[in-house]
């Protein structure tokens, strides 16, 4: 389990997120969510260990972020893989040597079983002959799902995610959506995604933490999301006509 | 106040750099990878161009002591004292600085921009170890030996400028070449080449690793790069040449 409690961060005098407090649970699929500038991704980075926080604690299974040792802290690095929104691809090396970075550079595995390790999560990404080409060479939805690729081949205990829909056609979008839920089940690992996309939300998201200025305004499930008065909530995720709709339709299902 | 806080970002930027590798098979296979695109590949150009200067240096020179009391040996020896005090470690370094400096500032900019470093990041790994450290050794070791080529093709070029003109002959040039040899300039100039090498490296990756922004900003600090390490390179020139030579 991931715990947040209360954290700060500023940058230049101003604070961008005022004492946040959450939990992640294991095999859960969680979504944040908020408009630009609400502190999404300086809240996903301080939980990479990217920004350091002013003030709060994030525990990963018990090892708090803050206390532990260079060491202890690159282990924990070990067990985190993250989906960046546009790929973060290492252009200069082939998908195979992408994918194979992170066992070159911690473990001592052969060369064969590395390269066996890699076909095997370029299979579970349903991937096939791109061992060999380019990251420029690959299609957007291919890309992010290269990067899903690289993010579990250590078999990571966290996975986070910035915007892995952003510039992908919705049908694209639902592949990968649905390819990093079945990994959340099938890995048992803790999922966190940053995202804009309220297909996703209502789709995957088992757990969705709406923030507002930097506060953690609201936080529910996919289903109780449709049912929420929070004024924030209800503006922000049903601003258009479709989702408006489709939240009536729901509230009249269920009523 | 802005130019001490770079600087110092850069002193903080080094003490990352000089860190013990994560895994020494990787860092080998990088390093002969910076050493194949910073040297091999700048072979061709140092070439050309010292050839080409190296012949008119000597045409400068034989024009220029055109007198029956100036003995035409002199034509190579200062062609020679030219090119393997200055021309070849001083402004092979500034060439260098606008081929490979804006190399390492835009493709580590371009890293930056593309969170390809927040990546390294994520995944426990010393960027600055892994990015810089094999650039700074590449270029430690090869740019030596590409100065001594540049000295060489410099009078070579000479030699043939000579043969082409008609304006001394090859004769009196081999002599000039040889004559007054003190093997201590081979020494100054590089060690020049070596500290040149640091700067080159080290000021674009400074630029490359802390870009912020898009592609514009990405070539706007490949500029800075080249102007700074080029402004830099003079600088440590002068003093140099004032404690080497002095």
């Amino acid at each position: 389990m991931i715990e947040v409690k209360d954290l700060y961060k500023e940058f230049n005098g101003s604070t961008v997120l005022k004492g946040i407090s959450t939990t992640f649970e294991k095999g859960k699929t969680n979504m944040i969510i908020g408009q630009s500038g609400s502190g999404k991704t300086v809240f996903l980075k301080c939980l990479l260990g990217l920004h350091i926080p002013e003030k709060g604690i994030i525990s990963f299974d018990g090892r708090i972020q803050s206390e532990l040792g260079i060491k202890e802290r690159r282990q924990l690095r070990q067990d985190m893989g993250m989906v960046f929104q546009g790929g973060a691809l290492f252009d200069s090396l082939t998908i195979e040597e992408n994918i194979l970075f992170p066992l070159k550079m911690f473990t001592d595995k052969s060369k064969s079983e590395m390269l066996d390790r890699v076909n095997a999560v370029l299979n579970r990404v349903k991937l096939e002959n791109v061992n060999n080409k380019f990251p420029a060479e690959l299609s957007g939805g291919m890309q992010k799902r290269v990067a899903i690729a690289r993010a579990i081949v250590m078999n990571p205990k966290y996975l986070f995610c910035d915007e892995p829909n952003s510039g992908l056609d919705p049908r694209t979008a639902t592949v990968i959506d649905n390819l990093i839920q079945e990994i959340t089940d099938e890995y048992q690992i803790i999922t966190i995604i940053n995202s804009h996309d309220m297909n996703s939300v209502m789709e995957i998201g088992e757990k969705i933490i709406f923030l507002k200025n930097g506060i953690n305004a609201w936080e529910g499930t996919n289903e109780e999301i449709f049912e929420t008065e929070n004024e924030a909530v209800v503006e922000f995720v049903y601003s258009s006509n479709l989702f408006k709709k489709v939240r009536e339709a729901y509230l009249s299902k269920t009523k | 106040m802005n130019y001490l806080k770079h600087i110092g970002k850069y002193f903080i930027m080094l003490r990352q750099v000089f860190k013990k590798p994560q895994k020494w098979s990787v860092f080998r296979e990088l390093l002969f990878r910076e050493i194949d695109d910073l040297g091999l590949k700048s072979m061709g150009i140092i070439m050309f161009i010292s050839f080409f200067v190296g012949g008119v240096v000597a045409i400068q020179t034989a024009l220029n002591v055109d007198s029956p009391f100036i003995p035409k040996y002199l034509i190579g020896f200062a062609t020679k004292r030219g090119i393997i005090l200055e021309f070849a470690p001083t402004f092979m370094s500034i060439i260098l600085a606008g081929k490979v400096g804006s190399y390492i500032t835009s493709s580590m900019g371009t890293m930056r921009v593309t969170e390809q470093i927040d990546a390294l990041e994520v995944m426990g790994i010393n960027s600055l170890n892994y990015l810089v450290l094999p650039k700074i050794l590449a270029a430690l070791f090869f740019y030596p030996i590409l100065i001594l080529l540049s000295m060489f093709m410099g009078i070579i070029g000479g030699y043939y400028a000579g043969l082409l003109t008609d304006l001394f002959y090859s004769e009196d040039y081999i002599y000039g070449i040889q004559l007054d040899f003190d093997p201590y300039y081979i020494k100054y100039a590089l060690t020049k080449a070596v500290v040149f090498a640091f700067v080159i490296t080290t000021i674009p990756a400074y630029h490359g690793f802390y870009v912020k922004g898009g592609s514009l900003e990405v070539g706007r600090a490949s500029t800075k790069a080249v102007v700074w390490t080029s402004i830099v390179i003079i600088l440590l020139n002068y003093f140099l040449t004032q404690m080497l030579l002095g």
